[in-house]
């Protein structure tokens, strides 16, 4: 025994062993996610049950199991459940997605075995997505164009559906296209002249020619807006032209205008193929497409852009400060108490708890910078407040001082691990210091620095604390980039996949809708943060191999 | 052995050395490692065209020595100077003295070959493009005559855009040498540059420096005596910082006047 144990074998499996603990964790956590997330877009079989409780009523609920628990007799007898007569310990009860959230009072719903009587599967039941209230689970019955019913065969129905959807969503799009388009360009013209107005108010340079033409300018957009209304109308109208009649599980007869319906599916007529194919069409609805019902329906599209757009802007700003930081740590201080001072200084900022940039942010960023830059460029929108807000460029600037020290430390690390005798080639050659810095330093240490902005951004891009104070809002309306001058917008708020879901998660007026879409969105922010990482490891390595040089 | 009717100083000659052959003098150099003294009052003139050697045993100051020369020692922080050294009549520790342009004109190889992590031709017109030159007419002629210089151009001319790690350690060595007369010099320090190399290298590399000196002033460090007594006209031995003999080679090594000197090459230490 005291051999085995001087062998060193029990060492090297506990350093295995450590390992593969951390491993499991890590795939244990991918999995589970995973799962859970990417499994809410695989259209559920919808099953019809008859339902007789212990006072012999009956009834029919139509719906996706959504989930399964055992729970004790004992625990419902307490509960004051009777007509228990089955065997064993405990029960079986399932939680059933109903949908129909304005006909019924719960949409989920949990039944006990012993009340469900029959199990099938609902053949021919449709599946509606809307634009509120969530799914719709019915049979089809009728399609109105108007108030008039189509005479269609049962049969033929989907195909005419089908088709008469397409018509409204078209229209829908066109809608949209024109209220982010024209009309919203028309909105952002007509601020811009009354900004424009009040400045020159301000200045005290406005002149009656002056008001005259910001009034014919903004009489005129008055127009085209109002010329556009009158399209957008026309196209909701249109949208709303057929309506589709639907029988829902209790035999009600249900109408509904197509121009809130957004896809419909028939789950149990699908061949594997087809469920496929409408699971990888739901994954990219939800990744490309805004949310909607206060964020428990629909996709995460601003999310994602507001997460990537936010990490870059931020690698832009801290790369260069980190860098030139590193460099004069490195090359120019001197070697002293001070310079070392710094350096412990430098390192404990990356322990600050990040809570705490986030009020110095708010602090220091939003009110006192952005304050002054209002007063400065923008005085003409106050009492507005233009920068003087949370914003996408605060919280970029937020994070940028978070993760200042990891790039500061491997900047320097980087440089410190660059042979000395390359310097001294350098320098013999008649280079000066900063020549040899930028000639040769810099590019070899570059591998270094892009592993600080790895660390930075995967640091930066998990982060939600400090941003819910300095720029981070449940729905934004627009993004920080658009087609209207000057196309960047850095005062804007901005959404992000952590806050994301904090909000869906714990924010939720509907809890069991919204948890798939945590598990989704959870995948997804780590997918989005290993994709940042993928690219950055690949450009460094592509830098190592370039500057191999005499590491080995 | 030495080819003695290629000399035209002769051993006794060299303290009589004209202001027109002397491409260095030397003149009471003292220096110090914060405390420590590394070098004592070391005095010499170096002739033009000709190598010279400094040998002695490890610690003696003969690297030192040799970084004074370009001012290599400036780089370390605790290090002090005193006395002269005249390049052409101009002491190059005063103050009026730009660093880098000295540099450009005393080259220097170092003991491991330390090619950028660049092409061969970017290595060697690298010092070229620091002084603003980028005519690239000018820089493939100064790079092939450079690598021809160098004794290297026949096994790199049809590689050299490829990485210079690709070159084996006496290549590289020979690149490093041609990146250093590339800029044109008038004395070119090699600091024991084939003691990271094999034999065979080594034997490239000592052919070469008899060709350098046709157009350089070389000044050698090396540990090797053989290595001193093949391509060097003069010899300068140091022991513990001094300068104690200082003539030309055949006379130092077949009748040394000093007793370290004679104990020394005979292989009685160091």
């Amino acid at each position: 025994m005291g051999k085995w144990f001087k062998s060193g074998t029990p060492w090297i499996w506990m350093t295995g062993g450590a390992v593969s603990l951390s491993l499991i964790a890590v795939i244990g956590l991918f999995l589970l996610i995973g799962w859970r997330g990417l499994s809410f877009f695989w259209p559920a079989t919808v099953y019809e049950f008859d339902m007789q409780n212990e006072q012999g009523q009956k009834s029919v609920l139509i719906g996706e199991i959504y989930d399964t628990e055992d729970v004790l007799k004992q625990q419902l007898l307490d509960a004051g459940v009777t007509g228990l007569d089955n065997e064993g310990d405990s029960l079986q009860r399932f939680l059933i997605k109903i949908g129909n959230r304005e006909y019924v009072d719960l949409d989920f719903q949990w039944i006990l075995e012993t009340i469900i009587k029959d199990k099938k599967i609902a053949n021919d039941i449709v599946v509606f997505e809307r634009t509120k209230n969530g799914n719709f689970y019915g049979y089809l019955e009728a399609i109105n164009e108007g108030e008039q019913k189509l005479n269609i065969e049962k049969s033929a129905l989907v195909g005419e559906l089908n088709k008469r959807i397409e018509r409204a969503l078209e229209f829908r799009d066109k809608e949209h296209g024109l209220l982010t388009g024209d009309i919203g360009r028309i909105n952002y013209d007509l601020d811009r002249i009354r900004l424009n107005k009040r400045k020159l108010e301000l200045d005290g340079s406005l002149t009656p020619q002056k008001v005259a033409e910001f009034a014919a300018q903004s009489d005129s957009l008055r127009a085209e807006y109002l010329a556009l209304e009158n399209e957008l109308f026309d196209y909701r109208d249109q949208a709303k032209r057929d309506s589709v009649v639907v029988k829902d599980m209790t035999g009600r007869l249900v109408t509904m205008p197509l121009s809130y319906i957004l896809d419909f599916y028939q789950p149990n007529d699908m061949s594997f193929v087809e469920k496929v194919g409408h699971w990888f069409h739901q994954v990219y609805k939800f990744v490309s497409s805004d949310p909607r019902e206060a964020n428990t329906e629909g996709g995460v599209f601003p999310a994602i852009f507001g997460t990537v757009f936010m990490v870059m802007l931020m690698a832009v700003i801290v790369t260069p400060f980190g860098v030139v930081a590193a460099i004069y740590l490195h090359e120019y201080a001197g070697k002293n108490n001070i310079t070392k001072f710094i350096r412990i200084a430098v390192i404990n900022l990356a322990g600050v708890p990040s809570i705490v940039y986030g009020v110095f942010g708010l602090g220091f960023f939003v009110y006192i910078l952005g304050g002054s830059i209002d007063q400065l460029l923008y005085p003409e929108a106050l009492p507005t407040p233009t920068f003087g807000s949370p914003g996408v460029l605060w919280s970029a600037l937020t994070l940028a001082i978070l993760t200042l020290p990891v790039v500061i430390v491997s900047t320097e690390e980087g440089l410190s691990r660059i042979p000395s005798t390359l310097r001294e080639g350098s320098l013999a050659l008649g280079a000066t210091k900063s020549e040899t810095l930028w000639r040769i330093v810099i590019p070899m240490a570059s591998p270094a620095i892009m592993t600080g902005l790895i660390l930075a951004v995967a640091r930066a891009a998990g982060e939600v604390a400090p941003l819910m104070l300095v720029g981070v809002v449940k729905i934004a309306p627009t993004l920080p980039v658009d087609g209207n001058f000057p196309f960047l917008h850095l005062d804007r708020k901005f959404m992000h996949l952590g806050f994301h879901i904090y909000d869906v998660g714990f924010q939720s007026p509907n809890v069991e809708a919204a948890r798939p879409l945590v598990y989704a969105t959870s995948f997804l922010l780590v997918t989005v943060i290993i994709g940042l990482n993928l690219a950055a490891i690949s450009i460094r390595n592509n830098l190592r191999e370039k500057y191999r040089s005499l590491e080995h | 052995m030495i080819d003695l009717s290629n000399l035209n100083v002769k051993g006794s000659d060299l303290s009589a050395l004209t202001a027109d052959n002397t491409a260095l003098e030397i003149k009471n150099l003292n220096l110090f490692y914060g405390e420590k003294q590394a070098l004592y009052n070391v005095s010499m003139k170096i002739p033009k065209g000709k190598v010279t050697a400094f040998i002695g045993p490890s610690g003696c100051g003969k690297s030192t020595l040799l970084r004074c020369i370009n001012r290599m020692n400036d780089l370390v922080e605790i290090c002090r100077v005193d006395g002269n050294i005249e390049l052409q009549g101009i002491n190059i520790y005063d103050k009026s003295v730009d660093v880098a342009s000295l540099r450009r004109r005393i080259g220097m190889v170092f003991q491991r070959p330390n090619p950028f992590p660049k092409s061969i031709y970017e290595n060697v017109v690298y010092g070229l493009r620091l002084q603003g030159i980028n005519d690239r007419r000018t820089l493939d002629e100064a790079c092939e005559t450079s690598l021809r210089g160098a004794a290297l151009w026949n096994e790199v001319k049809d590689r050299l855009h490829d990485n210079a790690f690709g070159l084996s350690g006496g290549q590289q060595q020979r690149l490093v040498i041609a990146r250093a007369i590339a800029i044109g010099p008038e004395v070119l320090l090699l600091d024991e540059p084939t003691s990271a190399l094999d034999p065979i290298s080594t034997l490239t590399i000592e052919e070469l420096i008899t060709e350098l000196k046709k157009k350089f002033t070389v000044v050698i460090v090396t540990h090797n005596m053989q290595q001193a007594a093949r391509v060097s006209d003069q010899t300068a031995f140091m022991y513990m910082g001094k300068l104690i003999e200082y003539s030309d080679t055949n006379t130092l090594f077949t009748s040394p006047k000093q007793k370290q000197t004679e104990d020394y090459i005979t292989g009685r230490y160091g």
